[in-house]
């Protein structure tokens, strides 16, 4: 029988985890996604799978817990919003570095500085172009649907591990504290520590067992021909992935006249605008990218060659338009709309910026 | 009696073994500059390791400073950190390991100055880790800036007229900070510039070990050490410097436990 809920998109981060066998949770807390921790708290994970869940004195401390725990092998994660984020940056550059997989949980808050606590997608540059120093990618995950929120756990862990990098889910305000009904994965359990070292005995620091050299973590390379070859196998992985791991949904794109390109929260926004439109005779399409990195740029290059122009609705200023309008390489005109620091667009307006924007434009 | 005293020839001929280097040090050679403590400190924590069977089961933590590249010596398993973060690396790994023996190996910018917060709050929380805390009153690797451990008067890059409390504050002891927190449970204050020192220090390593392997909570080693080249005096002056200088302001012995 399914294990069906209704649940705040931040709760079922926090039970999906507990369910996929995490071993780990370092957090601080922040608006909008504190119920993520305040969820394994009142949940006693430890109880049922002996998971640990560690309030952290910080951001910065929590990213480094999620250092210390991940290059030992083991299944760990965190959780934050945009500001601290930028703190756990800096961790995040060592953990791409050091080549180390983990979940990070981004539930983006309008900014810059403090800002505000209502939603935002003004995350992307920071996630999706590196945000910490050094050339690295984060693979993001962008769920628009709580149901998402539960399932991109497993699959985020499922594809860091596999890459050895750390991965990261992408969601806002809006998805992180709404309520949908949520299919709960059943539990997995955790790998026990033989297992561990039989899986990734070859690079995790695990104590030098049964005679084996000793394993190590590090980002440090003060040789620059070392540095520039640890960086070639780098962008080797990241275009592997780029090749590999390219994940989106296209709605009513068979025949469309004109195409939305939003994620998350936005791209349930702009399907209620397509139903909008329909009813004035419009024929618009969605793209939705699901892995924001890698970017699915192909597709929407094909899909440019279909449609009169192209509308980027984010709830940001305007970001992710420079990855459409590089993929589009100007075959078709590519506008932004989108409401930001902390206000939600809604399906008027956004049927209201195609039709200015791009049909009338 | 003198003549029962072997010469250094003499022990080679008749191949007594005296030392042995224990196989918990790397045969690299290693970065520190001549007459640093670094040396003595590595050896006597591999020791220990070595000493206490804990080999297979050690993982160590050593941020960005000096020691940053302790791993290239510590024949364990290792992770390097960023500056300042080992106590929260090392929290991250006792946590996911609570079996395992976890140190951080930091220095006094690392652990008293950026690493503040984490260094504090890991041992509140009375992690089961070992720290031990190499204070020469400098910033060795980026080449001899003021430390938050640089005494009053103490010239510096960063200080080159000398510490002016008035308008730099004044020196942290922050290990008499740490010994106040209900999470430590053994914290003392060494040094590895003289023999006798060196085997005090082993001591105290070697009980800091012993009290994690009970799971008491936080244990807390200070080496007061120098930094010839930061400094700018020959190897030997900088031993009595600090003789006369250093332990006059961070007295040796227990703090706690």
């Amino acid at each position: 029988m399914e294990d069906v809920k209704l649940m705040k998109g931040n709760e079922a981060v926090a039970e999906a985890a507990i369910r996929a066998g995490v071993d780990a949770y370092f957090g601080y807390p922040i608006t909008p996604q504190s119920e993520v921790i305040e969820y394994l708290m009142a949940e006693e994970p430890h109880k049922r799978t002996g998971m640990v869940v560690l309030q952290a004195e910080s951001e910065l401390a929590a990213i480094n817990m999620v250092y210390g725990a991940a290059a030992c092998g083991k299944k760990v994660m965190t959780s934050s919003s945009s500001p601290g984020i930028s703190l756990k940056q800096e961790g995040i550059s060592y953990i791409a570095g050091s080549e180390l997989p983990c979940l990070i949980v981004d539930v983006v808050r309008g900014g810059p500085g403090l800002g505000t606590i209502q939603p935002s997608q003004a995350d992307y540059f920071q996630m999706v172009k590196g945000g910490g120093h050094g050339d690295y990618r984060l693979i993001v995950l962008a769920p628009s649907t709580v149901q998402e929120m539960a399932d991109f756990v497993e699959l985020g862990f499922e594809l860091a591990f596999k890459y050895r990098n750390p991965a990261l889910i992408l969601s806002d305000g809006v998805i992180g504290q709404m309520m949908e009904k949520v299919v709960l994965p059943p539990q997995k359990e955790r790998l026990g520590d033989e297992e561990i070292d039989k899986r990734y005995g070859s690079w995790a620091t695990t104590g030098k067992k049964n005679g084996r050299e000793r394993n190590i973590i590090t980002s440090l390379e003060l040789k620059p021909e070392r540095q520039e070859a640890h960086n070639l196998h780098l962008q080797a992985k990241y275009k592997e992935i780029s090749e590999k791991e390219v994940r989106l949904e296209k709605i009513n794109c068979e025949n469309p006249d004109y195409l939305f390109v939003a994620y998350g929260s936005s791209a349930r926004i702009c399907q209620k605008a397509i139903q909008l439109a329909e009813e004035k005779g419009i024929k618009a399409g969605l793209l939705r990218p699901i892995t924001l990195w890698p970017f699915p740029s192909k597709e929407i290059n094909k899909l440019a060659e279909q449609v009169k122009g192209i509308l980027v609705v984010e709830m940001s200023a305007g970001q992710m338009v420079e990855d459409v309008k590089l993929a589009v390489n100007g075959k078709v005109k590519v506008e932004h709309f989108g409401r930001f620091g902390g206000m939600v667009h809604s399906p008027d307006e956004v049927l209201e910026a195609l039709e200015t924007k791009i049909i009338g434009g | 009696m003198a003549e029962n005293i072997l010469t250094p020839e003499e022990i080679i001929k008749r191949g007594e073994l005296v030392f042995k280097k224990t196989k918990l040090m790397t045969d690299n050679e290693l970065s520190y500059c001549p007459g640093c403590g670094h040396g003595v400190a590595h050896r006597i924590t591999m020791e220990v390791i070595e000493e206490l069977g804990l080999e297979e089961k050690t993982i160590g933590v050593a941020p960005v400073g000096c020691s940053v590249l302790a791993y290239e010596f510590m024949n364990v398993d290792m992770q390097e950190a960023a500056h300042g973060r080992a106590p929260a690396v090392a929290t991250g790994i006792k946590r996911v390991y609570p079996d395992k023996t976890v140190f951080t190996y930091q220095g006094d910018g690392d652990l008293a100055a950026i690493g503040t917060a984490e260094t504090l709050h890991a041992c509140n929380r009375g992690e089961n880790i070992t720290i031990i805390f190499i204070n020469n009153g400098i910033y060795g690797m980026t080449g001899g800036q003021m430390a938050p451990t640089t005494l009053p008067g103490m010239k510096s890059s960063t200080s080159p007229y000398g510490r002016d409390i008035n308008m730099m504050g004044h020196p942290l002891k922050i290990t008499e900070l740490i010994a106040m927190l209900p999470g430590t449970v053994y914290v003392t204050r060494q040094a590895v510039h003289k023999p006798g020192l060196v085997r005090k220090a082993k001591k105290a390593i070697k009980k800091a070990f012993e009290l994690q392997q009970e799971n008491k909570g936080t244990t807390f080693v200070e080496i007061v050490s120098n930094c010839n080249s930061g400094w700018k005096m020959t190897p030997v002056d900088a031993n009595n410097w600090l003789d006369k200088h250093m332990l006059d302001y961070y007295p040796l012995g227990d703090l706690k436990g």
